[in-house]
């Protein structure tokens, strides 16, 4: 391809990572357990889930929203939730009848991952890095999500290393709801911003 | 630098292909490449700004026809060579073929000496610096006017990070930029915030 010496074609992608990962192994770094490691966090903890508790606490602790906006990693450490050591900030943004916050990263694709999952495919793809800054309300009514014209739409590009997640409004019909039961309705893409709940 | 990353406000891209049930990984290897990556990190092979280079550094084509997890796996597998690890006829040799790395990294720069901190409601216009290393400053933003909304906790410059220079920690601000005037008569209304490093800002005067 474009940027090797060899004159042979280049090796498919199985045959590239087995290299490297042979290499890490051959330098004590041990990566076959790593990665048995990171397979069970990617499984059972850096789930949406775990955003959608934060979000339905938000819903029905109004004390606890005023936490989480004052220090975010603080308060999702209440419901046991963690962030890497360089994500050094969570800002939670609200949204309102006036209001809609859309989250993206132009330049790869950062997110709060342990607080609203890994990034969906689309989100890492070009067209939603490019398109999602400039062209926020097409964007969003051609994913479904056709908002009023009076809506003020917020788009936050994650440029350096504080993360973002968005509240969803809580829909009327479910006030008084449990905490348990409304986290349920909570989804990866209300929180990126992308859909309502 | 102005990269092939540097997507935010290009234009020619179709509809994004989005679907609810979308996926994080579509194949095994793609989790074991973010894990070993992750790794690399962990134990101190490189750090955070110096692996988002390494995939600003693929050659264009190659950055645009690679997903999100071959470009992983380039920058990887380029800081390994770069690091010392391993020398790229090795890994070509096992690999059984061509193994396309980055190309190489331009010098960094350290934090701009002097440059004041910001409150919230301060004008600022983003400093129209171009570099031929790593930055954090999309090219939408530079030398466009903004307000400062908040301030974000100190982190390392990534200008100096990348590329193992010298320079202290410092804030970043959340500006925000009305899109009519990032793109003029070309976006749709709305507000632009982005998280913008003290070293690429200064300060609006009533004059300006």
């Amino acid at each position: 391809m474009f940027t090797s010496n060899s004159q042979q074609p280049t090796a498919s992608i199985a045959q590239r990572v087995a290299a490297i990962e042979a290499v890490l192994h051959e330098r004590g770094m041990q990566p076959a357990a790593f990665i048995e490691q990171a397979n069970h966090l990617i499984e059972e903890s850096w789930l949406p889930q775990n955003g959608a508790r934060v979000v339905a606490k938000t819903w029905t602790d109004a004390a606890f929203k005023q936490r989480l906006f004052a220090n975010g990693i603080e308060a999702v450490a209440e419901l046991g939730l963690a962030m890497p050591k360089h994500h050094r900030h969570l800002v939670a943004l609200e949204n309102t009848d006036k209001v809609h916050n859309v989250i993206c990263c132009t330049l790869c694709s950062c997110t709060a991952f342990t607080i609203i999952g890994l990034p969906p495919d689309w989100y890492k793809d070009l067209e939603y890095r490019a398109r999602a800054v400039r062209e926020s309300r097409t964007v969003l009514k051609e994913m479904g999500l056709n908002l009023p014209p009076e809506i003020e739409i917020r788009v936050w590009d994650t440029t350096a290393d504080t993360r973002y997640m968005v509240l969803p409004m809580q829909p009327p019909e479910t006030v008084g709801w449990a905490a348990d039961r409304l986290a349920e309705l909570i989804t990866q893409d209300g929180m990126i911003g992308v859909a309502r709940i | 630098m102005d990269g092939m990353h540097d997507l935010g406000g290009k234009q020619g891209f179709g509809p994004v292909r989005h679907s609810p049930k979308a996926q994080v990984f579509h194949a095994d290897w793609e989790k074991r490449v973010n894990a070993m990556y992750s790794l690399a990190v962990k134990q101190g092979v490189f750090n955070m700004d110096e692996y988002r280079h390494a995939i600003e550094r693929m050659e264009p084509r190659h950055y645009l026809a690679a997903g999100y997890y071959e470009r992983t796996l380039t920058s990887l597998a380029t800081l390994c060579v770069e690091k010392g690890l391993v020398k790229h006829d090795e890994l070509e040799r096992r690999a059984q073929g061509a193994f396309p790395l980055s190309l190489p990294s331009a010098p960094g720069r350290p934090n701009l000496a002097g440059c004041e901190s910001f409150k919230p409601g301060d004008r600022v216009t983003v400093r129209a610096d171009y570099v031929p290393g790593h930055n954090r400053m999309p090219a939408y933003i530079r030398g466009k006017n903004g307000v400062v909304v908040s301030e974000s906790p100190a982190y390392p410059f990534p200008d100096a990070h990348a590329h193992g220079v010298p320079a202290a920690d410092e804030p970043t601000y959340d500006v925000r930029f009305n899109s009519v005037d990032l793109w003029p008569n070309s976006a749709d209304a709305a507000f632009v915030h982005v998280a913008v490093f003290q070293s690429y800002l200064e300060r609006l005067t009533d004059a300006d």
